[in-house]
C-alpha cells in the first residue's frame, strides 16, 4: 500500500506516534504512553527495514526517491531518498530508538509522556535530515531536532541541566544560522534552486567556496563536534538523562558527520582540498589531546563523552583523506561508534539508576556482584579501545590504513589513540569493576534485570557481528562513496 | 462625483457608520448589557470583510480624485487587518471585565484606529496617508490612557503622544519637501515625476530623510524606538495586543505605499538609510530584550528586532523583497497576537502575568497552553517547523538576492541573540517549577483562540506555500 513511500512513512510513523503518546496526557496514564511508545518505536524500525532489505547496493544513485512540490514561492521541494551514506544512518536511527524507548520504561517515572514523545518525534526529524535531498527542507529537520533535544536535556537532566541545554542549542544553533546563508547563497548561486544534488553541479568560484566552506564546517563540526567547538558535548552528556545521552551520541553527532559528505565536500571541493590541513589539524588534535583528555576524567559520563570526541576526529579524518578506505573507514566507524557508545551510556545509566552517582570512586568491586553486567561492559570497553573482533577495531583500522598512504604522521598520530584509547577506557573498567567492593552499597547491587540484558545484549551481537564480518556494511557503502569521491575530485572552479 | 465612484471605499463607508451606530447605542446600555457592544463590533468586522471579499480587486484602481486605491494588496492586508482586531477584542474581553474596562469606550475607539488603518493601507495621496495615519493613532492615545487611575498607564499614554506627534510632525515635513520638489502630493504622480528625473536633488533627499525618520518612528526602529517599551509595558496588556498586532500590518502598507510606490525611483537613496534602521533594531531590540524581566517590555524590544527583520525585506526594494516583508509583518502579527493572547489569558483579577516569573512551571499548570506558547516562542525565534523561520528566511533571501550577503550574516547572528531570550521563556515554563500553582482560569473563547494561533503558526510552519503566495500575488499585482 506504501510501496513508494518508505521514506515517508519512516518519518512519520514516529512523529505520528509521538503525538499519539503526548495525547495520553498525564502520568496516571503513563503505563499507556509506555506501551504507545513501545509500539510507535517498533513500528518505526519495521518500516524501516525495507530500506536495507530492498536496497540496490550495485548503484550510487538514491533509491527509495519521492518528489513533491512544497513550497513552490522558493521552489523547495519534499525531495527525500537514500543512498548507501544514508540509509545505514536511518536504521540505525530508527534502532536506537527502540532501545531509548526500552532503556526509559522504569527509569522515568515524571511526565513519561512527554517524555517519549521527544524521543520519538526526535527520531522522526532526525530520519528526516538523513533522508532530505533538499536543502530547506534538510535545515527543517535538522533544525526542528534541536526543540526535542532541548526538553530532553532541560527537563529530565541532572543538577546543571539549565546551563548544558541552553549551551548546546545556541551553539548549535550558531553554527546552523551561518549554515542557512550559505544555503540562501547556493539558491541565489543555482538559478532558484534548492536541490541538494543540483548544488553538486553548481560551479563556485574559490571566494564563495572558501566561506561556504567555513559556514559548513562550523555547523557540521559543532555537531561532531570536532575540537575547539567541542565544549557543549561533555556539559550536555553529563546532564542529559540515559536516553538523551544515548541518542546524541549514538545519532545526533552523526548528522554532523553526514553534513560533511553531503554537503559540504561534494559541493565545495576546491575549497575542502585547499583547506583540507585545517580539518585534519583539528581532527588530529581531537584524536590526540582529547584522548588524553578523557584519561583524566573522574565522572564516567564526561569520560565517554570526551572518548566520543576523538572517535568522532578519525570519522573527520578518514574524511579528508580523500580516498575510498578512508571514507568508508569514516562512515563504519560512525555506525560502530553508534552502537558502542549507546552501550556505553546504557551501562553507565544502569549502574546510575542503582547507585545514583556516576563518579568512578563510588564504584569498585562490581565484578563480585553483577558478574553479567561486567562482562557485557567488558566488550564494550574493549570495542571503544579499538579491539580486533570488535566493531571499534574495524573503522579506526580502516582510517589508519587510509591516513598511512596519505602522509605517515598522520597515521601515526591517529595511531597514539589505539594506546591513550585502550587506558582511559580499560582503567575506568578496572576501576568500576575490579578490585575489592569499595562502598558498601556497592555490596547491594543486583545483577542485570531482563529488560536491561535484553538491551545490553542485542548491542552486544551487534558489536560482535560488525566487527567480525564488517562487509554486509562496507557493501552497502561502496557504491555511493566510490562516485561521490569521483565526484569531489572534480574541480568546480567556474 | 457620482454615487457609484464611492464603491472601492464601502467597507470603510460601511465601518464608520457602524461606529457611530455603537457609539449611539452603547449610551443607551448598561454594563450587563455591553456583550450586545462587543457582538455589533465583531458584526462590523465580519460585515467589512464580506464586503471586502465581495469586491476583490485583481488590479489596482485609484478613485475619489486620486486619493484612494483599491487594489489586491489593500484587500488582503485589510482581511488580516480584521482578523486580528477581531482576535484581540476576542482575546481582551474578560481582561476588560477584571478591571472595569469593559465598557463601549474601547470598541469604539479600536473600530476608529481600524477605519485609520483601513484608509493607511488605500491611500494614494499623501493627504489621505497623513489623515489614515492620524485617525489611527489619535484613537491609540486614547486607548492607552483608558485606564485612566493607573499611573503608568497614563504615563504610557503621555509619551505615545508626544513622540507619536513628533514623528507626525516629521513625516509631515519630509512630504511637504517632497512635495515642493514635485508639485504634487498624489503618489502615482510623484512616482512619475521622480522618475523623470529632477535637478533638485538635495531639498528631495532632505525630504526623504524626514520621511523616513517619521516612517521609523511609527515602526518603532532604533534609534526612534524609545517610545516602544514604555507604551508596550504601561498600557493594559489589552491595549498592547491591539497596538502589538494590526497597526504593524497597517504601518507596513503604509510604508510600502510611501516608498515602494511614491518614491521608488529613489530606492538608492532610502535603501542605506533602511539598513542601518535595520541593523540598530535587530541590534539594540535583541540585545536590551535579555535583560528584561517583564515580559511585556521583553516583547516591546522583541518586536523592536522583529521590525528590523522587516525592513531588510524593504530595503531589497523589489517585488518578492515587498511580498517576503508582508509575510514577515503578517507572521509576527500572528505570534504578536498569540504571545499577549497567552499574557491576557494568564491574568485575573488583581494580577497582570506580565513578568517572565509568572511563566514560571506553565507545563506543570497547563501542559497545553505551555506547548502552544512555546510553539510561540520558537517561532519568534525563527527556529522550524514554524512559521516564524520561513519569515527568516524569505527576507534572508530577498537581501541575499540583493547581494548584501554581510547583511544576512549580520542578521542571523543578531537573531541568535534573541533565540537565548525565547529559550528563556521555554526554560521558565518547562524547567522550572511554579510559584503560582493556581489553575489557569480563562474562558473556553480566549483559550479556543490562542490554540487556533498556536497551531496556526505550527500549520503554516509546515504548509507556508498559501500564505507566501498570497503575499507575492498582492504585491506582484499591486506594485
Amino acid at each position: 500500500m506504501f510501496g513508494q513511500e518508505i521514506l515517508s512513512l519512516v518519518i512519520w510513523v514516529p512523529i505520528v506516534a509521538g503525538i499519539a503518546v503526548l495525547a495520553t496526557g498525564s502520568d496516571r496514564n503513563a503505563p499507556l504512553a509506555r506501551m504507545l511508545a513501545l509500539v510507535g518505536a517498533l513500528l518505526g524500525f519495521i518500516v524501516a527495514i525495507p530500506l536495507a532489505t530492498g536496497f540496490d547496493t550495485a548503484t550510487a544513485a538514491m533509491q527509495f526517491v519521492e518528489k513533491k512540490s512544497w513550497i513552490p514561492a522558493f521552489n523547495v521541494h519534499y525531495h527525500l531518498g537514500v543512498d548507501g551514506i544514508s540509509m545505514p544512518l536511518i536504521l540505525l536511527n530508527s534502532f536506537t530508538t527502540l532501545l531509548v524507548v526500552i532503556a526509559g520504561w522504569q527509569v522515568i517515572q515524571d511526565k513519561v509522556a512527554q517524555y517519549m514523545a521527544a524521543f520519538l518525534v526526535m527520531s522522526g526529524l532526525i530520519n528526516g535530515a538523513f533522508a532530505a535531498l533538499d536543502g530547506i527542507l534538510f535545515y527543517v529537520f535538522f533544525e526542528g531536532m534541536l526543540i526535542p533535544l532541548y526538553l530532553i536535556v532541560g527537563v529530565w537532566g541532572g543538577p546543571n541541566r539549565v546551563y548544558a541545554a541552553f549551551k548546546f542549542f545556541l551553539y548549535t544553533l550558531l553554527g546552523s544560522l551561518l549554515m542557512l546563508v550559505s544555503l540562501l547563497y547556493l539558491y541565489y548561486q543555482s538559478g532558484g534552486s534548492f536541490d541538494i544534488q543540483t548544488w553538486h553541479r553548481t560551479t563556485l568560484g574559490m571566494t564563495a567556496q572558501t566561506f561556504i566552506f567555513l559556514s559548513f564546517l562550523l555547523a557540521f563540526g559543532v555537531k561532531v563536534p570536532m575540537w575547539p567547538v567541542h565544549t557543549w558535548l561533555p556539559d550536555a552528556h553529563v546532564e542529559a538523562p540515559t536516553g538523551g545521552s544515548v541518542v546524541l551520541a549514538a545519532i545526533t553527532l552523526k548528522v554532523g558527520a553526514y553534513g560533511f559528505l553531503r554537503f559540504m565536500l561534494p559541493i565545495v571541493p576546491d575549497a575542502a582540498h585547499e583547506l583540507a590541513w585545517l580539518v585534519i589539524t583539528l581532527s588530529l588534535v581531537a584524536i590526540a589531546y582529547i584522548g588524553l583528555v578523557a584519561l583524566v576524567q573522574a565522572d564516567m559520563k564526561k569520560l565517554i563523552a570526551y572518548s566520543s570526541i576523538a572517535h568522532m576526529g578519525f570519522v573527520t579524518l578518514g574524511f579528508f583523506m580523500f580516498n575510498p578506505l578512508g571514507w568508508e573507514g569514516g562512515l563504519v566507524q560512525m555506525i560502530s561508534h553508534g552502537f558502542v557508545s549507546a552501550a556505553l551510556f546504557l551501562c553507565i545509566g544502569v549502574m546510575y539508576d542503582r547507585l545514583h552517582s556516576r563518579q568512578i570512586k563510588d564504584y569498585g568491586g562490581l565484578a563480585n556482584r553483577m558478574p553479567v553486567f561486567a562482562a557485557l561492559f567488558m566488550l564494550f570497553a574493549m570495542a571503544n579501545a579499538g579491539l580486533p573482533a570488535t566493531s571499534g577495531f574495524v573503522g579506526e583500522f580502516m582510517i589508519i590504513m587510509a591516513a598511512a598512504k596519505v602522509n605517515f604522521w598522520f597515521a601515526f598520530v591517529a595511531a597514539t589513540s589505539l594506546i591513550t584509547g585502550a587506558a582511559y577506557t580499560l582503567w575506568m573498567y578496572k576501576r568500576v569493576v575490579f578490585g575489592p567492593v569499595g562502598n558498601p552499597q556497592v555490596e547491594a547491587m543486583k545483577d542485570l534485570t531482563a529488560r536491561e540484558f535484553l538491551l545490553l545484549g542485542v548491542l552486544a551481537l551487534a558489536v560482535l557481528g560488525m566487527g567480525l564480518y564488517p562487509k554486509p556494511f562496507t557493501d552497502v557503502m561502496h557504491a555511493s562513496v566510490v562516485e561521490l569521491l569521483a565526484h569531489v575530485a572534480q574541480s568546480k572552479l567556474p | 462625483m457620482s454615487l457609484q465612484s464611492f464603491a472601492p471605499a464601502l467597507p470603510e463607508i460601511f465601518v464608520l457608520a457602524m461606529v457611530s451606530l455603537i457609539l449611539v447605542v452603547d449610551a443607551a446600555l448598561d454594563d450587563s448589557k455591553r456583550h450586545v457592544t462587543y457582538a455589533l463590533s465583531l458584526a462590523t468586522l465580519a460585515g467589512a470583510a464580506f464586503l471586502t471579499l465581495r469586491d476583490l480587486s485583481s488590479a489596482p484602481s485609484v478613485v475619489l480624485n486620486g486619493l484612494f486605491i483599491d487594489d489586491p494588496l489593500s484587500d488582503v492586508l485589510k482581511l488580516f487587518v480584521y482578523l486580528s482586531t477581531a482576535a484581540v477584542m476576542v482575546y481582551a474581553r474578560a481582561y476588560l471585565k477584571a478591571r472595569n474596562l469593559y465598557r463601549g469606550e474601547f470598541f469604539v475607539l479600536a473600530l476608529f484606529a481600524l477605519l485609520g488603518m483601513m484608509v493607511m493601507v488605500s491611500a494614494s495621496h499623501f493627504l489621505s496617508l497623513y489623515l489614515g495615519l492620524e485617525l489611527l493613532s489619535l484613537s491609540l492615545y486614547a486607548m492607552v490612557a483608558l485606564q485612566r487611575d493607573s499611573a503608568v498607564a497614563t504615563e504610557a499614554a503621555m509619551k505615545y503622544f508626544v513622540l507619536g506627534a513628533l514623528a507626525s510632525g516629521m513625516l509631515l515635513y519630509g512630504m511637504s519637501m517632497v512635495y515642493g520638489v514635485t508639485g504634487s502630493l498624489a503618489l502615482g504622480e510623484i512616482a512619475q515625476l521622480l522618475a523623470d528625473g529632477t535637478d533638485l536633488r538635495l531639498p528631495l533627499v532632505f525630504g526623504l530623510v524626514f520621511v523616513v525618520a517619521g516612517l521609523a518612528f511609527k515602526l518603532g526602529a532604533v534609534p526612534f524606538h524609545m517610545w516602544v517599551p514604555d507604551v508596550y509595558h504601561g498600557a493594559p496588556t489589552a491595549m498592547t495586543v491591539f497596538i502589538g498586532s494590526a497597526p504593524k500590518i497597517a504601518a507596513f502598507g503604509f510604508v510600502v505605499r510611501i516608498l515602494g510606490q511614491g518614491l521608488e525611483s529613489q530606492v538608492a537613496e532610502w535603501r542605506d538609510m533602511l539598513v542601518v534602521l535595520a541593523v540598530l533594531s535587530m541590534a539594540i531590540g535583541n540585545i536590551a530584550a535579555i535583560a528584561q524581566s517583564n515580559i511585556k517590555r521583553m516583547f516591546a524590544y522583541s518586536t523592536i528586532s522583529h521590525m528590523g527583520f522587516m525592513l531588510l525585506g524593504i530595503l531589497a526594494g523589489t517585488q518578492s523583497g515587498y511580498g517576503s516583508a508582508m509575510f514577515y509583518v503578517l507572521v509576527y502579527a500572528l505570534m504578536s497576537l498569540g504571545g499577549f493572547g497567552m499574557i491576557l489569558l494568564l491574568s485575573r483579577a488583581g494580577f497582570e502575568a506580565d513578568r517572565l516569573d509568572d511563566f514560571r512551571g506553565l507545563n506543570r499548570r497547563s501542559p497545553w497552553l505551555a506547548f502552544v506558547m512555546l510553539l510561540l516562542m520558537f517561532s519568534m525565534a525563527g527556529i522550524p517547523p514554524t512559521v516564524g523561520f520561513y519569515a527568516k528566511l524569505s527576507v534572508l533571501q530577498a537581501v541575499i538576492e540583493l547581494g548584501y550577503v554581510w547583511l544576512a550574516v549580520v542578521a542571523v547572528l543578531l537573531s541568535l541573540i534573541g533565540a537565548f531570550y525565547y529559550l528563556r521563556v521555554v526554560k521558565l515554563m518547562y524547567f522550572d517549577t511554579p510559584h503560582d500553582t493556581q489553575p489557569v482560569a480563562a474562558g473556553a473563547d480566549a483559550r479556543i483562540l490562542v490554540s487556533a494561533n498556536g497551531l496556526a503558526i505550527l500549520a503554516l510552519g509546515i504548509l507556508p506555500q498559501p500564505l507566501m503566495a498570497l503575499c507575492a500575488h498582492a504585491i506582484g499585482a499591486s506594485l
